[in-house]
């Protein structure tokens, strides 16, 4: 396999990750489970949604101990492509490879619905040239109010770290913060379900860019054809 | 001895679970109060005694685990058995 989607207990978008990875963009990807070790020669790893250790003490805060999660820095140490989607990006920030946290909506509501973003020029695949101006990908969380302190926060600005802005605001989000990166470009953290949106039945299809962009790196190696 | 952490959300952040508790104290006629926070308590047995060295690990459990720096702060009790 080249992707390695992680399987937490309680993970629950384990399988539309691997489905729209493999079955709708064409790379091999499977599920290796938390306790296990990274396989060889993954070129990507994709931690995702869900409620993993269910949500006990923070959402994210258990999984990070996952005896996977020494290979998963080793990992992303050695500039590996991590994407980490919900409580993929709980857990990527509890973690300390992506900053801040992620705490409850301010409305006190669990928000699921399909979300309009806003894209922002972060980096050469994370664009509007490459995504558009503006986006909808569906969003099901309850705690996704992204919090930093303001050098962090100043810090992800000035260095073009946010990706995706929520527009309008659905969970009190600081900088109306949907998704970000970190400063070397290789590790990413969103809410916004992209696995979610990529076939013809789904809400919109444009969790497909989004989930290019990341694989970029890969697609690039190996060009397959979409079947979308 | 038994150990009681208590973590509550920094003063710097956010509580939407502390400023909806402090609607419905408001909604009960309570109007003097204000400055809800709602935080969590973590009990647990260890054994040893109160040194530095076990007032070390148990910093390092809260830093960890039982409390996300960037959000929380955490203090905590040592009681005798």
């Amino acid at each position: 396999m080249k992707v390695a989607i992680i399987q937490f207990p309680g993970s629950n978008c384990d399988w539309d990750a691997e489905h729209s990875v493999q079955d709708v963009i064409g790379l091999p990807a499977g599920r290796v489970w938390h306790k296990d070790a990274l396989p060889d020669g993954v070129e990507a790893v994709i931690v995702p949604g869900g409620f993993s250790f269910g949500d006990y003490l923070r959402c994210g805060a258990i999984a990070r101990f996952s005896p996977i999660m020494t290979d998963l820095k080793n990992f992303a140490g050695q500039g590996g492509q991590v994407l980490g989607i919900c409580n993929g990006f709980q857990i990527l920030c509890e973690s300390g490879l992506l900053p801040g946290a992620l705490v409850r909506n301010d409305c006190m509501e669990f928000r699921c619905l399909n979300q309009p973003l806003k894209v922002e020029n972060s980096n050469d695949r994370f664009n509007t040239e490459t995504l558009g101006n503006q986006l909808s990908l569906p969003i099901a969380h309850g705690e996704g109010n992204y919090r930093a302190d303001e050098d962090v926060l100043a810090g992800l600005e000035a260095n073009n770290q946010v990706l995706l802005r929520y527009q309008p605001n659905p969970n009190g989000s600081i900088h109306d913060i949907a998704g970000i990166r970190n400063l070397a470009g290789n590790v990413y953290g969103m809410m916004p379900h992209p696995e979610r949106a990529v076939e013809s039945h789904h809400p919109c299809l444009d969790g497909l860019p989004i989930l290019q962009a990341f694989l970029q790196p890969l697609l690039q190696s190996s060009p397959v054809e979409i079947t979308a | 001895m038994k150990v009681t952490v208590f973590v509550s959300p920094k003063t710097t952040v956010l509580d939407p679970q502390g400023a909806a508790v402090e609607q419905a104290i408001k909604s009960l006629g309570h109007h003097s109060i204000e400055g809800v926070r709602v935080g969590k308590t973590v009990t647990f047995q260890m054994e040893g005694a109160d040194t530095p060295e076990i007032r070390d690990e148990i910093d390092r459990l809260c830093d960890g685990l039982l409390s996300n720096p960037v959000i929380e702060d955490y203090r905590y009790e040592i009681a005798p058995e």
